[in-house]
């Protein structure tokens, strides 16, 4: 996963980290990167802190130690609100479900992100031209975009958070289990449409999921146990929810 | 700035979405507003129906007494009073050269519920009410012919009186088993224009006429037998013996204190001269007690409202936790979630208080009738003064800083939370 000769657009070193109060460490990540376009997909089991490294890539929790470069910004450097703006510049989320806003419409929802952060702001088009564009490319028909966004099916919202995630090109997309809600056939519609999408946004795309055949579709494929220390040290506490507030997946 | 827009048009939004549960609490709102501004605008409309309706008068003049009955009496006929004072009186204290004016004014009688106030030709010439307007008729002219009456614009109007009218005048204030002075009937002569003072809602009969229907009169009821006709009458009276009070205008204002000190040394009879704004304050001061306990209900029923605010968008927080994440998942800083939260209960408060005003304006549309008529106080449904766009301004301020309540507790859960990823 690391090629000397492109640019990496997220490199983790010497993260630990675990829930205050508890004594366990989650992560334990000696060195970790994405280059800069790479699509990645990380495995790893219900509880096993997929949730918590993206937390932590996102800047929303803290490290006990080490530090996250986002391109070569240390995000950790930065006050909680400058943090804040650099994230809502630079990546975009889609999450397991729920991703939208129920009560805007489909196309309020994908220009979001362009209000609320001045750089996400397509540089050729208005935000309306740039999320028109992204969910025809995503296959939402024209007559769903006034529509309220929960008024669409599952797969159909999923498409539109990814359209949301994209607008505006950001340099990071972190996909946290964003299939599970959908069956087999739509799975692979959607990872494919995601990944053509990151690919034309020229975005690094992270995407966690505890279903290891995903994998395949991505340029790389890595089990987060394979570099997250804390899981090989105690691998039979994997899961027990002590003192984590992350709810298991499916 | 944009920024901000877009924050307010999503606080919008996201309030419409619940709009079920947030119409109450903003019913709520309005309900308290409609008070405080309801109460607000009775309060100073009153004030200032009462003191329009003294405006040009210096004093007033009775039998010795207290001094608020007698002007609630003489000028809003509310009320009695307990003595008469002599007409000789009356007509020395005319002749003083400080005094411009006198009004003499005798009370006692009504018609269906209207005072008849009986009085000379100065009334209509020197009663001024309001901004030192005269008494105008609307149709006829003052009293003539010793049966003739003057009636005000709302007695014409509620009784369909014109001129030439026919009307009994009953003894008394009651109109209910009233003894009718039916042996003497008045023709209305005159019909005056409305002032909004208690001149609408009065019949205006000549002193002489006063003296007339009483006469065979004694103790306060007719002499058993005793029947004396209109014709008989008009050759009989003489001049009054004594009237309710006496309003005077006077030369210079600033001589109201001495002339006011000669009258109470007055030595052949006990009288009392009032100022009418000095009996106002008496008024206001007994009115005060009153109105700070219902200003303190409205400001309680106000704390309720915006406690129901506070307690609804803080009940709606848990279900809309969802709904932050993504918000800050796309860009929306805590502070955002703050200024979000903050901006719907300011929208909340808003809408309760446009709520408020449409409802004063209906009820006032409905009400003002019914208090000109049962009172003689006008209210109108005015442009809000500057003391009610304060009552506005202070519950919005109010509002938004209660609503800074669920806003923290939002802008706390935004930060402990952060971006719950799978949630």
């Amino acid at each position: 996963m690391v090629n000397p000769s492109a640019t990496p657009a997220v490199v983790l070193e010497n993260i630990s980290f675990r829930w205050s109060g508890s004594e366990r460490l989650v992560l334990d990540i000696p060195f970790f990167a994405a280059n800069a376009g790479e699509h990645v997909f990380i495995a790893g089991a219900s509880g096993s802190g997929k949730s918590t490294l993206l937390s932590l890539i996102a800047g929303i929790l803290s490290p006990e130690s080490g530090r996250v470069l986002i391109g070569d910004v240390p995000i950790f450097a930065m006050s909680a609100a400058r943090r804040d703006i650099f994230r809502g510049e630079h990546i975009g989320f889609i999450f397991q479900q729920f991703n939208l806003i129920p009560y805007l419409s489909v196309l309020e929802n994908v220009v979001l992100p362009c209000r609320l952060s001045p750089s996400r702001k397509p540089k050729a088009s208005t935000p309306e031209e740039a999320a028109r564009m992204l969910l025809s490319r995503l296959d939402i028909a024209p007559d769903l975009w006034q529509r309220r966004a929960d008024k669409l099916s599952v797969g159909q919202q999923q498409r539109v958070a990814a359209a949301r995630a994209l607008i505006g090109s950001p340099p990071l997309l972190i996909a946290d289990e964003p299939t599970s809600s959908l069956d087999a056939d739509r799975r692979k519609a959607f990872l494919r449409l995601l990944i053509k999408e990151c690919r034309a946004a020229n975005s690094t795309l992270l995407f966690v999921s505890h279903d290891q055949n995903l994998g395949e579709t991505f340029d790389t494929s890595i089990q987060l146990s394979g570099f997250n220390r804390a899981l090989q040290t105690t691998p039979t506490e994997q899961g027990n929810g002590s003192g984590m507030p992350e709810p298991s997946s499916q | 700035m944009t920024r901000f827009l877009c924050l307010f048009l999503l606080a919008g939004k996201s309030a419409w979405n619940r709009r079920g549960t947030l119409a109450l609490v903003v019913c709520s709102i309005a309900l308290s507003a409609t008070l405080l501004l309801g109460l607000e605008r009775i309060r100073s409309q009153v004030r200032e129906s009462f003191v329009q309706a003294v405006s040009g008068t210096d004093l007033i003049v009775g039998a010795r007494g207290g001094n608020l009955q007698l002007m609630l009496y003489a000028i809003f006929h509310l009320g009695g009073a307990t003595h008469n004072m002599g007409f000789k009186s009356a007509e020395v204290i005319g002749e003083n050269p400080e005094v411009a004016w006198t009004i003499p004014i005798s009370l006692g009688d009504s018609h269906l519920g209207y005072p008849v106030v009986a009085t000379n030709h100065d009334f209509f010439r020197h009663y001024k009410f309001r901004n030192q307007e005269s008494i105008a008729f609307a149709r006829g002219q003052a009293f003539d012919d010793l049966f003739d009456v003057v009636v005000g614009a709302q007695v014409a109007r509620m009784l369909g009186y014109d001129l030439g009218h026919e009307v009994a005048l009953s003894h008394g204030g009651g109109d209910i088993l009233a003894i009718m002075h039916d042996d003497m009937p008045f023709t209305v002569r005159g019909v005056l224009a409305p002032t909004g003072t208690p001149v609408d809602r009065s019949l205006y009969i000549s002193l002489a006429a006063m003296e007339a229907i009483h006469l065979g009169w004694q103790g306060g009821a007719p002499l058993p037998g005793l029947k004396i006709s209109p014709e008989q009458a008009s050759k009989l009276i003489q001049e009054p013996e004594s009237i309710t009070a006496l309003l005077v205008g006077l030369e210079r204002r600033s001589r109201v204190f001495a002339l006011q000190r000669d009258i109470h040394d007055y030595r052949e009879e006990a009288l009392t001269a009032v100022m009418p704004g000095v009996a106002m304050d008496q008024i206001w001061q007994m009115v005060n007690t009153g109105e700070k306990a219902l200003l303190l209900v409205s400001l309680l029923v106000t704390v309720t409202g915006l406690a129901g605010l506070v307690a609804a968008i803080l009940a709606g927080l848990g279900e809309r936790r969802r709904e932050l994440t993504i918000l800050r998942s796309v860009g929306a800083r805590p502070a955002d979630i703050l200024v979000l939260l903050a901006a719907e209960g300011f929208l909340l408060v808003v809408s309760g208080i446009l709520l408020a005003l449409f409802a004063l304006f209906l009820l006032l549309n409905f009400l003002s009738p019914v208090l000109l008529d049962l009172y003689g106080i006008v209210l109108d449904a005015s442009l809000p003064s500057l003391t009610e766009w304060g009552i506005m301004g202070g519950i919005s301020v109010a509002g938004f800083c209660a609503a800074l309540i669920p806003a923290f507790r939002a802008y706390r859960l935004s930060l402990s939370d952060g971006l719950s990823l799978s949630r």
